[in-house]
């Protein structure tokens, strides 16, 4: 397993052409391009805009302007769970390449997720826009939390996306389970509402198993709210298990390895 | 010397993982049953106890029906699959042509396609960049070379991606029928391109069905036959083995066939209805045996399928087809004696009777068309169980499928027994002359006009 994942190190300049490929073939064709990695967020906070000022006005303390505090959790969820829906594909739709040729498959879902990383960048800016529109400064100091956050994410996602991919080799209903899962689990995050918000108190401990969670409120103390990131314990807990997720995730795919080959 | 390619006892059994496939995960998990789903329940022996050795150097092919375990070699070979036990030991920087372009990504133009199928099989970027025009030139692509591969022909894209896995500059080339899709020009640059590998002191492992191939390039061969090596060495007469065991196995299936027509023609419903009224018996009896120009000087081809009719008072109770040996076959070498061998039966004396013969071929053309009667043998008596036997010194049939019909009836075509189409059998040629029948023959020239002596060694 360890030799395999130094292994994975050589393989920098594979998944880095074909991160751009993905990204390239994507947009091909379609008038707008890149634009649409920055539009499509952008619509999608449009909706939940409208719907939660306008037809359920969130009254809640603290979460005004509603539309900043909302992205600051959307745009990273967006990467998470667009990163799992196509890497638990990622094999079976590069099937191709595992069979006829000599691949390394774990490629395939670490672009999936890479490739949504990029997508995350890109719609970036429109957090800054908003920032700018409603003269919101976040807390210099606290924005060194950001790129660790992103990292945290990023291994954890890694680690479901490559136990995801090698499962869903053996069993298909899974994409199907996965849409239903990550449709909770957003609800089940803080990042439509606070996650001060009286009414989420009770539930407490079962917020604090959720992984994204941390994640979410890192971005909301680092972006939105004020003051100094006082999640940054938890984030740091969930980096160590984030290791722990990605070893789990790739100990699996080892595992299942030699069966792709000849299940896809 | 080292070999470049190693196998030794090598099996590969692969998993149907649970042919009932669970329906949902959630049965799975419910039932406790994933790990057992997960473990094999039915195993199918892709290969079996295979060993080879391949020197560096050598070309070696494998040759073998589909389904043997070929491409299941190269696999192993490649690294694609690993063996259940034995061990593969491969020496030097692979490159595989099992499915050319297999990473190809539609959407993206055909000079990125290049570089990421490079970097899947190996390359760096820098020698693709190095690599790339003379690429694009192999693959005669230079105007189409910005394109998305979509838009490309299959042709197109099979040359794009021969040309990107040639140019990895492998010590070693594992090729899978490659050979077999292109048109006949990049045949030809396929097989220009393996010489000079050849020249170059690289391994190739070469899977293909074209023996003539095999022949010409390999040095040596092996001859998989379901999953087991049968025989290995000199790749003519590695060819000649398997040659010999897809014959018996055409001839198998053939003796098959025909006795499944004969079964079917046999029994009550099978067949064509008896004819009733004379006159119509004799139409269909003339028109069958097709030997004789019937009154409408045509042939009824409505009345070409395969079947059994007649009033049996004359029965042809078996038919066999006779090689030049005397042994009963179905597979015949143009050129060679053939024996139709009858045994009729008469319930009682006949004295009106003509026994007719005629072949056709695969698309249902009469080829040759005799009986007694044409050849002025005029009947007196039948009684009993007779013997009769055609025979034909030289059959000067073109290579093909054909079929006999076989009858005995009475002048005017009142029918007593009709085979119609019921025996198949193949002829061989090792000339690929074309046509219904081959005249005995020979060229002769005169004047300036001189042709190369036969190579040896090259199959005629």
């Amino acid at each position: 397993m360890f030799s395999n994942l130094v292994q994975l190190l050589r393989y920098r300049g594979l998944i880095q052409s074909l991160v751009a490929r993905e990204l390239k073939a994507r947009y091909r064709g379609s008038v707008l391009g890149f634009l649409w990695s920055f539009i499509n967020p952008l619509l999608l906070l449009a909706i939940y805009s409208f719907i939660f000022t306008t037809i359920m006005p969130n009254r809640v303390e603290g979460v005004q302007p509603y539309a900043l505090f909302m992205l600051c959790g959307i745009l990273p969820w967006t990467w998470f769970a667009a990163s799992l829906t196509e890497a638990a594909g990622s094999l079976i739709s590069g099937g191709n390449l595992i069979k006829k040729v000599l691949f390394p498959a774990e490629v395939l879902p670490i672009v999936s997720v890479l490739a949504n990383m990029v997508h995350f960048a890109l719609a970036l800016p429109i957090v800054l826009i908003f920032l700018v529109i409603y003269r919101h400064t976040p807390d210099a100091a606290g924005l060194v939390w950001f790129p660790v956050a992103v990292v945290v994410q990023l291994v954890f996602t890694i680690g479901l996306a490559l136990a995801l991919s090698a499962l869903t080799v053996h069993f298909r209903d899974i994409r199907d389970i996965l849409a239903n899962v990550l449709m909770l689990w957003f609800f089940a995050t803080p990042i439509i509402y606070p996650w001060s918000q009286k009414e989420v108190e009770p539930y407490r401990q079962l917020f604090n198993v959720n992984p994204f969670t941390h994640l979410a409120v890192t971005y909301q103390e680092v972006l939105f709210f004020p003051g100094p990131v006082g999640h940054w314990r938890w984030l740091l807990a969930l980096g160590v298990a984030s290791i722990g997720v990605f070893l789990a995730g790739y100990w699996l795919f080892d595992r299942l390895r030699d069966s792709f080959a000849e299940v896809v | 010397m080292t070999p470049a390619i190693e196998l030794k006892d090598v099996t590969k059994i692969y998993r149907r993982y649970s042919g009932r496939q669970f329906a949902t995960l959630k049965s799975a998990l419910l039932q406790r049953s994933i790990l057992r789903d997960l473990s094999p329940t039915e195993t199918f022996p892709a290969l079996q106890n295979v060993s080879f050795a391949v020197q560096p150097g050598r070309t070696y092919g494998i040759v073998g029906r589909n389904g043997s375990g070929k491409s299941t070699a190269l696999k192993l070979v490649a690294g694609i699959t690993k063996p259940t036990t034995g061990t593969v030991v491969v020496r030097g920087r692979v490159s595989a042509l099992i499915e050319l372009g297999a990473g190809f990504h539609p959407e993206i133009s055909g000079r990125e396609n290049v570089f990421i199928n490079g970097i899947m099989l190996g390359l760096s970027k820098r020698e693709i960049v190095r690599r790339f025009d003379e690429i694009v030139e192999f693959a005669e692509l230079e105007n189409f070379i910005d394109a998305p591969v979509k838009t490309y022909s299959s042709g197109m894209y099979m040359r794009l991606g021969f040309a990107v896995a040639i140019h990895v500059d492998p010590d070693l080339l594992l090729v899978d029928e490659v050979l077999a899709v292109g048109d006949e020009g990049f045949t030809h640059k396929c097989l220009d391109k393996f010489a000079e590998f050849r020249r170059r002191g690289k391994t190739i492992l070469l899977v293909t069905h074209s023996l003539s191939v095999v022949e010409r390039f390999c040095d040596e061969a092996i001859w998989l036959d379901h999953g087991r090596a049968r025989a290995h060495g000199d790749p003519k007469r590695v060819v000649d083995a398997y040659l010999t065991a897809v014959e018996e196995g055409e001839e198998a299936l053939l003796a098959t066939t025909t006795a499944r027509a004969v079964a079917a023609a046999s029994t009550p419903t099978g067949g064509v209805p008896l004819p009733t009224s004379g006159e119509s018996a004799a139409q269909a009896a003339t028109a069958a045996s097709a030997t004789e120009t019937g009154p409408h000087g045509i042939q009824d081809m409505f009345l070409a399928t395969e079947g059994r009719w007649g009033t049996r008072e004359v029965e042809i109770a078996r038919v066999e087809l006779v090689d030049g040996q005397g042994e009963p076959s179905f597979l015949f070498h143009s050129g060679e004696p053939f024996t139709v061998r009858l045994v009729a039966r008469a319930v009682t004396p006949v004295d009106d009777f003509v026994f007719g013969i005629s072949l056709f071929n695969a698309d249902g053309v009469c080829c040759y068309g005799t009986n007694t009667y044409i050849e002025q043998m005029t009947p007196e008596r039948l009684a009993g169980e007779v013997q009769v036997t055609f025979d034909v010194a030289a059959l000067d049939l073109v290579d093909g499928t054909y079929k006999l019909d076989v009858a005995v009836h009475k002048r005017d075509g009142y029918p007593y027994d009709y085979h119609r189409l019921l025996y198949t059998f193949r002829v061989k040629s090792r000339t690929h002359d074309v046509g219904i029948y081959r005249p005995m023959h020979r060229w002769s020239f005169s004047g300036d006009v001189r042709f190369e002596s036969p190579k040896p060694g090259q199959p005629d």
